[in-house]
């Protein structure tokens, strides 16, 4: 199964004080080598498991593209001696749950499942994981959902615009294609396509292991070895920097709406640039903070020309990026366009205020603890983190970091990251008053 | 399977259980104001609703949207704060705050830490009775509904078609309005109209706070006479006791929608049943129909819907079956059958109607009905970790006529439901025949190939 969405619009939570999250991470490796990382918490009887395996849709050989989102369908479709109902009513009767989900960097696969039959969980995915059988008859039903997908995005503004921005950004990378394929990749995959792709995605040496509640340590360990123990080592390296070819201007689809879909951006940051934090701030005064962002109060509080507007920093292995995103009605939208390339041009230039800084600042070292709640998120963010590379102690010094920026450190990193003359937006609609250009 | 068809159709299932767990303590304050408290002391988080039992089935006719357009402009000014001082107060002490409008309700929410509650309260509390409407902000933020109405419904064939559905579902009751409102309406709004709505509605004794995280009962009591005690409750709201709304006459003819519209990528047909909603003390009728709902298509492997006609006959790509109990009014059964590009909506309806007939002949596999009832028993425990989504459920079923003590008993009337229940709720359902059909489609003439987008730079 495959749940979809991202991360555009990525939401944070909230704290105040305590200016550190009170978790406590506890590193372990097991028996047959599988590192993970754990908070234990026992007060209910569950566990969360996320399994983040690096190289997701990128890994897709490029005369087969699609292979390992539709692969990723087919994971619960049938492993072992189970066809689809038979796995389906297995995990029913345990009351456990397995979502599987495919991102341009990473296989995701996010389990929860009761202390009561937790082995019989773990033997059920584990089945799923490393048996998988990729019957025809299965093949053939998820292609055809995979198949009306593709056909709904083609009429989606928001997919196309984004599409679009990618195809024109990235080109030949990975990156530059949608991973779901198109109609006529799909409907030549074949069963060994599929295989392929299982081999390349799911492998125990680009595993990261997040988990979170009522578990020992000592539990922990031989329960990952099951699960994970007998998957092969990786056979292929991820595929690295994608090139990003994009000069500033306006690119139109022609798109029977009334209402125009806009994606727009330049190049951006890595998270383990020196200069990380202040872009993180910058981006947090612009466009990532809610009502109070600058482009949120002018777009829409001021002048009532969207109903939202965000800006994030893409953090994508291949490619970081600064991009944003909003609709307007195809009356508006150039207005609208307008704001944003002066925003653009007023925050390169004089960067953000000191009540700009503090307030981003309050707010991002307030909101970070208030993400750990729940096994399942505190499980997410363990995995991600490893995924990323990042080091154990990240969330202690975390917030230390966001309030160590200065304003003069964002007027520096501004007057690199925020590239007026690169900015490129991709419309889709049929927007009024707006000349396409490069 | 694709998770993603069935969420294409904006029809999320619903949850299960979302009940019980976490301590849970209620009172009333003086002014009428109905406390809730949810405990869990987990992290030092707290999450503080205020929910009005005023929503867009309460509008007056011809005044569609206003229940939702208060709910942006609570945003702006009050007699203590500036436009926007609210969510920037929230933001700058790390939280994070919004709101939202159904037909039964309109809450506002905010999530921080919990030391900061009591400034959620102060803040709440001013702009129940203060808030001060100003006419260029009224202007600007019309347009922002009409944006917002713009990017939910008018690009979206799915929401467009659920629009005309639920007024041809509805004869008579306003949730046959949609809650943004009808855009013609919209536009006219006035800021009149929102300051009727706002003094008719928002009064201590006409509102439910519910607080959900790290505060005890005690705290909460202290915090919320403080900041919401001062203020009257309203006598119009008193001896108004219940929300009187034009209801449904007799159903007595059998109605089709069908909407056409090219951008529709995977046509489907729906079929809509009136079905009765849970009420105070009496949930078993609605429990045997959450149950129906999750035997036909609550699994989409394992239930009869989509193991009949997706895994079996592969005539479909995707089915369900769908029951919103938590309402004030009178509520719907609906059923989707998505074909496959080969068959037709015709053949799709008809389709699932023979399934419905067979299972109305066969019945329901007992162990199917047991996994169903494990998962029910689980989800107790799977909610605790949620602290957040049980206030939410909380709120949704007091704005509905539902009591804490309802919400309490939902699971034990689940895992009391027998299959001998769900098979006289499935019979008394799928008995109605005036019920509302509806295809949607792209136009006949429009072949099946989308129009190819054109690109220029």
């Amino acid at each position: 199964m495959i749940a979809r969405l991202l991360a555009p619009f990525v939401t944070a939570l909230a704290l105040a004080l305590p200016a550190n999250a009170q978790i406590e991470i506890q590193e372990i490796t097991s028996p047959g080598g599988i590192e993970a990382w754990l908070v234990q918490d026992n007060s209910i009887p569950f566990l969360a498991i996320d399994l983040w395996f690096g190289g997701g849709g990128s890994l897709d050989d490029p005369d087969a593209r699609g292979a390992t989102y539709l692969m990723t369908g087919l994971l619960e479709e049938g492993a072992g001696d189970m066809d689809a109902s038979a796995f389906a009513a297995a995990v029913e009767g345990l009351a456990t749950s397995f979502e599987f989900d495919i991102y341009r960097d990473d296989l995701i696969i996010s389990a929860t499942m009761l202390t009561q039959n937790r082995d019989e969980a773990v033997a059920l995915l584990r089945e799923a994981l490393i048996n998988p059988t990729f019957e025809d008859v299965a093949v053939e039903r998820v292609r055809g959902q995979v198949l009306s997908i593709i056909q709904s995005d083609m009429t989606d503004p928001d997919t196309i615009a984004s599409s679009t921005f990618n195809e024109l950004a990235y080109g030949d990378h990975p990156y530059g294609s949608r991973l779901e394929g198109t109609l006529d990749s799909i409907a030549a995959l074949t069963r060994d396509d599929l295989v392929a792709a299982h081999r390349r995605a799911l492998v125990r040496d680009r595993v990261a292991v997040g988990v979170a509640g009522d578990i020992t340590p000592e539990e922990l360990g031989p329960l990952l070895d099951t699960l994970l123990g007998d998957l092969p080592l990786s056979n292929m390296d991820q595929p690295g920097l994608a090139p990003v070819d994009l000069a500033g201007g306006v690119t139109v689809v022609d798109f029977p709406t009334p209402q125009s879909s806009v994606f727009f951006g330049h190049t951006g940051i890595a998270r383990d640039d020196p200069d990380f934090f202040p872009a993180f701030v910058l981006n947090q005064v612009l466009g990532a903070g809610g009502f109070r962002s600058r482009l949120m109060a002018e777009v829409r509080e001021a002048r009532g020309l969207t109903y939202g507007i965000s800006t994030w920093l893409g953090l994508s292995r291949s490619a970081p990026m600064m991009q944003g995103g909003f609709s307007s009605s195809n009356a508006l939208v150039a207005e609208a366009i307008a704001v944003v390339q002066a925003e653009w041009a007023d925050i390169a230039e004089n960067g953000i205020t000191e009540a700009e800084l503090e307030a981003a600042q309050r707010y991002l070292t307030g909101a970070y603890p208030l993400r750990f709640d729940g096994n399942g998120r505190i499980a997410g963010i363990l995995a991600a983190m490893q995924s990323d590379d990042m080091p154990l102690d990240y969330i202690a010094t975390r917030n230390d970091n966001v309030m160590a920026v200065t304003v003069e450190d964002v007027r520096r990193v501004a007057a690199r990251l925020v590239q007026p003359e690169n900015l490129h937006f991709v419309v889709v609609g049929q927007p009024e008053g707006l000349e396409a250009s490069n | 399977m694709i998770r993603r068809l069935g969420l294409a159709l904006g029809l999320a299932a619903a949850p299960l259980v979302a009940n019980a767990a976490g301590e849970v303590t209620e009172f009333t304050l003086d002014n009428g104001l109905h406390v809730v408290v949810i405990e869990d002391h987990r992290s030092p988080a707290i999450t503080h609703m205020m929910w009005y039992r005023a929503g867009a089935a309460d509008e007056v006719q011809g005044r569609s949207g206003i229940a939702h357009f208060l709910e942006h402009l609570m945003f702006k000014a009050t007699d203590d704060l500036e436009s926007g001082e609210f969510s920037s107060t929230v933001e700058a002490n790390g939280g994070s705050d919004n709101a939202f409008t159904s037909w039964d309700y309109t809450a506002y929410h905010q999530r921080i830490a919990a030391d900061r509650l009591g400034l959620m309260m102060q803040m709440e509390a001013d702009r129940m009775r203060d808030l001060i409407l100003d006419e260029a902000e009224v202007a600007t933020e019309r347009l922002v509904i009409i944006e917002e109405r713009a990017q939910r419904t008018d690009s979206s064939p799915g929401a467009l078609f659920n629009e005309q559905l639920s007024s041809a579902i509805y004869l008579n009751h306003p949730y046959g309005r949609p809650i943004i409102g009808w855009r013609h309406e919209m536009e006219e709004l006035s800021l009149q109209d929102a300051r009727d709505w706002y003094e008719e509605h928002y009064h201590p004794n006409n509102a439910i706070l519910i607080v959900a995280g790290d505060a005890t009962p005690d705290e909460v009591r202290a915090l919320a006479e403080e900041h919401y005690g001062p203020i009257p409750a309203n006598p119009a709201i008193e001896a108004r006791e219940t929300r009187e709304r034009p209801s449904e006459p007799p159903h007595i003819a059998e109605r089709r929608v069908i909407y056409e519209d090219e951008r529709v990528a995977n046509p489907y047909v729906s079929i809509n049943y009136l079905a009765p909603e849970r009420n105070s003390g009496d949930q078993e009728t609605a429990a045997a129909l959450t149950l129906l709902a999750e035997v036909l298509g609550g699994s989409g492997f394992t239930s009869v819907l989509p193991r009949e006609l997706q895994l079996e006959d592969e005539r479909s790509l995707f089915t369900g079956a769908y029951y919103g109990g938590v309402n004030l009014d009178t509520t719907t059964f609906a059923l989707i059958n998505m074909p496959r590009p080969d068959r037709s909506l015709e053949q799709a309806e008809a389709d699932i109607l023979a399934e419905i007939d067979e299972f109305l002949e066969e019945g329901i596999d007992p162990a199917q009905f047991e996994r169903i009832q494990f998962q029910i028993e689980a989800a107790r425990i799977f909610e605790e970790d949620n602290v957040a989504g049980l206030a939410r459920a909380y709120g949704t079923a007091l704005t509905s006529g539902l009591t804490v003590a309802d919400v309490q008993a939902w699971p034990d009337i689940l895992a009391a439901t027998t299959i001998d229940d769900v098979m006289a709720a499935a019979r008394e359902i799928f008995a109605q025949e005036a019920t509302v059909t509806g295809y949607l489609m792209r136009p006949e003439s429009d072949a099946t190939e989308e129009a190819a987008a054109e690109v220029s730079q």
